[in-house]
């Protein structure tokens, strides 16, 4: 009989090309998403050393990180431009290379076209056990539907596009197991975020997280990938959620998921994956579902957590001396002072969107709280963007749009948008951001901005009220 | 990535000590869409003074660079070993490097030499009037007045920069590994190439 491995170990095993004395693996790539940031020097690099890629059968590539999120055509059908000079040139160059290096390209004004990490599931191109890669941090968000994904530079990027392998070590494993049943109002982001409260931002360094228990396994695939997204947030390497029947109901029919007398065979494939009885994981951590409530961060480390019924806390109320002063600095910058209650708080800004909060059911969280409201008179921006253009069409069909709009929010086309200031959509300096995505960083939604991450019934809430808010208090 | 072995030419007799990636390529080039070109970015801001020494007729196209210590510290990003590269560096000589970009270097095909602070002195003197040598294979630097330094290079690092092997063609030599686990999953799992119905 063979040792009982866990579901990292099993994935990790099928994917070993070979391994060096040091005990660093060539990992073979299963699928590779590529947007137009990260990628125009890698193909520069293939050009200037007159190589070809690997495979472009599993390479799909996506603009995402830099496309305003404003209408990308005019009445008439025509694209409009990008003013930006930068951003229109990594879109254009991600427009030639594509083509040139034969990879399956999305349109930025496709209707499937959307944020890589939302893309790559929807199409059923990202599959469990698999491995996936893209030049994204938060390529773990594939985790939720049991692939083992992993984010990477560009030398990485060009790396993959040559040999479709990369070269690693392998993790540690650390299980997170979530039991119980959820209370009102929280959901998949709460989880993840309490969670990362609970571990703190180096928790999971050096390791693979694989979520497991009731509670996990009650999420929807929405949810899994939202929870597995912020694995990074842990400083896990990776977040994984063992494929179930909830998994396999999610990909069937989709685009590039297997068919006929395959689907039948990957199905079979899939269900052997998750980890044996008697597997062991290096580190393990057991949260009660009980315990969470709908969080919110105070600070500008994803660790930052509190329950929104809490209050900003002192720095000397942390036992580590670096986090003490790591947390006053924090606070200067969130420019808050210790003991305000976290409802207090006003917010000018609204995000509802990143791959972290995009899909259809995050939309119809907002919605459901939204739904005859308005924003508050002092929330002077607020946006929800789809995460793809499918889930946009979805969300208009089932008249969401309207809700939103109706209330008060812009309604935009998909993509990255505030998740890092990287495009027009930003949050101005010393203003507050009510956001769903997964960075609290110093900066991270624009010079100066003060994002406080949320779910998107949260991230609603806050709409309404003008403040961070109890999403408790507007359903029932 | 072109090999290197022997580097002969005028070395720039740069000198200053913690010099951060910040400096050589400021972050606004770190949006371009090329590797070429960056050379125009690098030290933008030192160049700005028309004295500098980089654009001296002297120092352009010099191959070699003297540093000082804790060369390349601060952001991670590859952009700073691209830049140098497009300024026609092949070899930079410090008493010592960030560890990033010292990595970052050698995969770009650029040798960071590690020399004391004494060598580095007398290597500045004759930087600013004859072309120094620097011999890889023989781990020596060399000038026309019989100064010579010997350095020592991870044996990996040396054979990658002599051969002009980059990460990528070192994993080519395991093409047929790769193949192989290729053929199986076609075998195996043939539902794991994606096909659109
Ligand atoms: S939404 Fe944010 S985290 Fe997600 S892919 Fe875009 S930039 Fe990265």
């Amino acid at each position: 009989m063979t040792r009982p491995r866990t579901l990292y170990e099993k994935i990790w095993d099928a994917h070993v090309v070979e391994q060096r004395p040091d005990g660093t693996c060539l990992i073979f790539i299963d699928r590779h998403l590529v947007h137009e940031v990260t990628s125009p020097q890698a193909f520069a690099g293939l050009r200037a050393s007159g190589r070809t890629v690997r495979r472009p059968d599993l390479t799909l590539a996506v603009p995402d990180h830099n496309l305003p999120t404003t209408a990308r055509k005019d009445a008439a059908g025509n694209r409009l431009p990008i003013a930006d000079m930068e951003s229109a040139a990594q879109l254009a160059a991600l427009e030639t290379n594509a083509p040139d290096f034969g990879i399956r390209y999305i349109d930025a004004t496709a209707a499937e076209q959307g944020i890589v990490h939302v893309v790559g599931p929807e199409q059923g191109f990202s599959l469990p056990g698999t491995t996936i890669v893209c030049g994204d941090s938060h390529t773990a968000c594939h985790g939720g539907i049991g692939a083992l994904a992993f984010g990477i530079g560009t030398s990485e990027v060009e790396h993959v596009l040559a040999t479709q392998t990369l070269l690693l070590q392998p993790a540690k494993t650390m299980e997170v197991r979530v039991e119980g049943e959820v209370g009102p109002g929280v959901t998949a982001k709460d989880i993840i975020l309490h969670i990362t409260g609970t571990i703190g931002a180096a928790g999971g360094t050096g390791h693979v997280i694989e979520y497991t228990g009731s509670t996990i396994r009650a999420l929807s695939v929405e949810g899994r990938l939202t929870v597995s997204n912020m694995a990074i947030e842990g400083g896990a390497r990776a977040g994984l959620i063992a494929p179930d029947a909830t998994t396999i109901a999610y990909l069937k029919g989709r685009p590039y998921a297997p068919k006929g007398a395959d689907w039948d065979a990957a199905v079979a494939y899939w269900t052997s994956l998750a980890t044996d009885p008697g597997a062991t994981y290096d580190k393990t951590v057991v949260i009660d579902a009980a315990d969470i409530a709908p969080s919110v961060t105070w600070g500008t480390s994803p660790e930052d957590v509190v329950p929104i019924t809490g209050t900003v806390p002192a720095p000397d109320s942390f036992a580590d001396p670096s986090k003490q002063a790591a947390a006053a600095k924090s606070l200067a910058y969130m420019g808050l002072e210790p003991g305000t209650r976290m409802q207090d708080v006003r917010i000018e800004n609204i995000f509802i969107g990143s791959c972290t909060n995009s899909r259809i059911e995050d939309l119809r969280a907002a919605a459901a709280v939204l739904k005859g409201r308005h924003k508050a008179a002092n929330v002077k921006w607020a946006i929800v963007v789809p995460g793809s253009g499918l889930v946009k069409a979805q969300a208009e069909a089932e008249g969401l749009d309207r809700i939103f709009t109706d209330a008060g929010l812009e309604w935009r086309e998909p993509g990255c948008s505030a998740c890092l200031g990287m495009n027009p959509d930003k949050v101005p300096a010393g203003e507050r951001c009510a956001s769903t995505s997964n960075r609290n960083f110093v900066g991270r939604q624009g010079p100066g901005s003060r994002t406080h991450l949320v779910s998107p019934a949260m991230a609603a809430a806050a709409a309404v009220t003008g403040r961070l808010t109890d999403v408790r208090e507007l359903i029932d | 990535m072109a090999p290197i072995e022997k580097v002969e030419g005028r070395a720039i007799p740069f000198g200053l000590k913690n010099v951060d990636t910040d400096v050589i390529i400021p972050a606004k080039w770190l949006k371009t869409i090329s590797r070429e070109g960056l050379g125009k970015g690098a030290f933008e801001t030192l160049r700005a003074d028309p004295n500098n020494l980089f654009d001296q007729p002297e120092y352009r196209q010099a191959p070699i660079l003297i540093a000082g210590d804790n060369f390349g510290c601060g952001s991670s990003r590859e952009h700073a070993a691209w830049a140098l590269g497009d300024l026609g560096i092949r070899v930079v000589i410090a008493p010592s490097y960030s560890d990033i970009f010292s990595g970052n270097a050698v995969k770009n095909g650029i040798l960071p030499v590690v020399l004391p602070q004494s060598a580095i002195d007398r290597l500045m003197e004759v930087a600013a009037t004859d072309p120094i040598h620097v011999d890889l294979d023989t781990q020596t630097v060399t000038t026309p007045f019989q100064d010579r330094f010997t350095f020592d290079i991870d044996p990996f690092r040396k054979m990658c920069l002599l051969n002009g092997l980059d990460e990528i063609s070192l994993t080519e030599k395991s093409d047929a590994a790769i193949a192989a686990h290729e053929q199986m999953i076609a075998k195996t799992q043939p539902w794991l190439t994606p096909t659109l119905a």
